[in-house]
């Protein structure tokens, strides 16, 4: 079949433009389905991307280790010892960007006025950093300065529950390995904020060595956390991880925190139903101007026929119409869309919402992030779709019987 | 004696919601090669119809028609597509010039689905609109043209791709008669210069006298075939 794409071309673009009102309303209700599209996917990708970032941060990670049972029951009793040769060498590769060893048991803190139930977490600093939100995260007095710190830092929101403050000391009342009662007073160090907020009530932090000492524990953990460049590339470290120790527990982010992938499926899901909704409404504007076009050139689809174009090429001529809207159509939206991103690329301040934010562990600035494959999915399900549902505009324009056509006033 | 077009009982009832319309009723008829003949008769008389059914525009109830020898009961709607665009020109009573392109495109209109070089194609263009007394209007649009122009424009596009049978519906009905009569002895000469067959549906003299055979129909049916000179 012989397409005669220069005429099919010159027939589509100028027959656009008879109607240039309509074809620019067209195009304008095109270009915003996709700036709509596009920028809204950027928005959530980029409000998902914080939340898993806090939340990666939050001592979860990309990767944890533990001894068998202790994610059930996270007891002393579930304590491995430090890591040492294979398992050493295997967190010490490349692909595994920073990791931390982690003493962390249920405990009680009390203060002169009141006790807390809380999760004592026994860090080295040092490794914390690049790892969990500790580096950053002390807003007033001090970080641990190592392992040994005799120190303790509190959230703020347990510093005021417990109404205690910088320099005062509180008592850690634990389980220690031979299930006696292990208690020690600490003195108040660092005041550290977090999102969500109630990482501020859930762990204080003291040095590695000290939660060793005081729990009886030396030379072992309950936890190694760690990060790898890419969350969703995971399975050569965990392979070798597991077979460095396997004695050991070692699960990716999406098994110990089922939610936050969860999270992700959802945020796919929503953007493809706002992709729908936005594409159906765009394609009633596509279908009905294409309609109408059709209808208001039913003399020309006659006459086209007559004069011998196969009804196969008027079917593409109408299509060829309907690629020339979609391209425009999705050019100027792309362009709308990334010139909205470029502007807001320093974030959107949200603070007046601050608060709700806050309680579900999203920052009060909201940083968009476009993904190619976001961009490409509303790119292609506009272009594909939208010209599927020109074929029924195109399939009407060449069925026409000719006498019909012509004779139509 | 060569035909470009047979009829052979040929009939065409339209259906308007329960009635049954008898357009056309055992229509046989031969038009020979080179023949200048008109289509008369008065409103219903199915002059159109046997135009559009010889043109494979429309399909007859019954009867066969066959172009060149090629019945056209045989072809689907692409091959008949096909044949309109190789043997076949049409000029139509409003024109039906397609408006978002110039008079030249219109004329180079199916010479490019014939898959003819632009530089033949704008050659051969430019040739016949200088034939049909359109030269210097090539670039306008049909809307910037005359009714008589835009007709020109109609003849020059049904001549110029070289069909062996050129049918015309009420050619001169939106003309005045300056005009008709131009656009006829045009018509003449290129009957005679490019060996075409034409075949005309009209209620004017003009045509009339100007045709070699008159076919008059009257309901449906022939009741008068008429040849001159």
């Amino acid at each position: 079949m012989q397409i005669y794409v220069p005429l099919l071309v010159t027939l589509a673009w100028r027959n656009l433009w008879r109607h240039v009102r309509r074809t620019l309303l067209i195009l304008f209700a095109l270009a915003l389905g996709v700036w709509s599209m596009v920028t809204l996917a950027a928005l959530t990708r980029g409000s998902m991307e914080q939340q898993l970032t806090s939340a990666f941060a939050n001592l979860i990670g990309h990767i944890q280790i533990h001894l068998p049972g202790y994610r059930d029951d996270p007891v002393i009793d579930h304590r491995f010892a430090e890591p040492a040769g294979a398992l050493r060498d295997a967190l010490d590769a490349p692909d595994i960007l920073a990791w931390a060893a982690r003493v962390r048991v249920p405990a009680v803190v009390s203060s002169e006025q009141e006790s807390a139930g809380i999760t004592l977490v026994g860090i080295d600093p040092a490794r914390e950093r690049g790892l969990s939100f500790l580096a950053n995260a002390v807003k007033e007095g001090r970080m641990l300065m190592d392992a040994d710190d005799p120190g303790i830092v509190l959230g703020r929101k347990l510093a005021e529950r417990l109404e205690t403050a910088l320099g005062r000391r509180v008592v850690i009342l634990s389980q220690d390995s031979a299930n006696k009662i292990a208690d020690r007073g600490f003195r108040v160090v660092g005041i550290f904020d977090s999102q969500p907020e109630m990482i501020e009530t859930a762990y204080v932090f003291i040095g590695l060595a000290q939660a060793q000492r005081l729990l009886r524990m030396p030379g072992a953990v309950s936890e190694i956390g760690l990060i790898a460049p890419d969350r969703n590339r995971l399975d050569a470290p965990l392979d070798r991880l597991r077979a460095a120790a396997p004695q050991l527990d070692v699960q990716p982010w999406t098994q110990i925190e089922p939610t936050l992938k969860l999270t992700e499926s959802v945020t796919d899901v929503i953007l493809m139903i706002w992709y729908v909704i936005v594409f159906v409404a765009m394609s009633f504007g596509l279908v009905n101007t294409l309609l109408m076009a059709v209808f208001e050139r039913t003399r020309e689809f006659g006459l086209f026929q007559a004069l011998g174009m196969p009804p196969s090429q008027i079917l593409g001529q109408v299509l060829v119409e309907s690629l020339f809207l979609l391209a425009v159509g999705l050019a100027l939206g792309n362009l709308l869309a990334f010139a909205t991103l470029a502007a807001t690329a320093d974030g959107i301040d949200l603070s007046a919402f601050a608060k709700g934010f806050e309680m579900i562990g999203v920052s009060p600035m909201l940083y968009p992030m476009l993904k190619f494959d976001d961009a490409l999915s509303a790119n292609l399900l506009v272009f594909v779709l939208g010209l599927a549902a020109s074929l029924y505009p195109a399939w009407r324009a060449a069925r026409y019987v000719p006498v019909e056509a012509i004779t139509r006033t | 004696m060569e035909y470009t077009v047979v009829c052979r009982n040929l009939s065409k009832v339209y259906r308007q919601n329960s009635i049954a319309v008898q357009a056309l009723a055992d229509i046989n008829l031969e038009i020979s090669k080179k023949d200048f003949l008109c289509l008369s008769g008065p409103s219903g008389s199915g002059k159109s119809t046997l135009l559009n059914l010889i043109g494979g525009l429309d399909l007859p109830t019954s009867g066969d028609v066959s172009v060149d020898g090629i019945a056209l009961a045989t072809l689907d709607r692409a091959a008949l597509a096909r044949l309109r665009l190789t043997r076949i020109g049409f000029v139509f009573q409003a024109y039906n010039l397609i408006p978002v392109l110039s008079a030249r495109e219109n004329v180079e209109f199916v010479m490019q689905l014939q898959g003819i070089s632009a530089a033949e194609r704008r050659t051969r263009a430019m040739d016949i609109l200088k034939e049909v007394g359109l030269d210097g209007l090539e670039d306008r649009k049909p809307g910037e043209l005359s009714g008589g122009q835009q007709q020109r424009v109609a003849v020059a596009r049904a001549i110029v791709s070289g069909p062996s049978l050129v049918l015309a519906d009420e050619p001169t009905a939106n003309l005045d008669s300056k005009t008709a009569e131009n656009l006829m002895q045009m018509l003449v000469q290129m009957n005679a210069e490019h060996n075409v067959t034409f075949v005309f549906s009209t209620h004017d003299k003009l045509v009339m006298d100007f045709s070699r055979r008159l076919i008059k129909l009257h309901d449906g049916r022939i009741v008068e075939d008429v040849r001159r000179g």
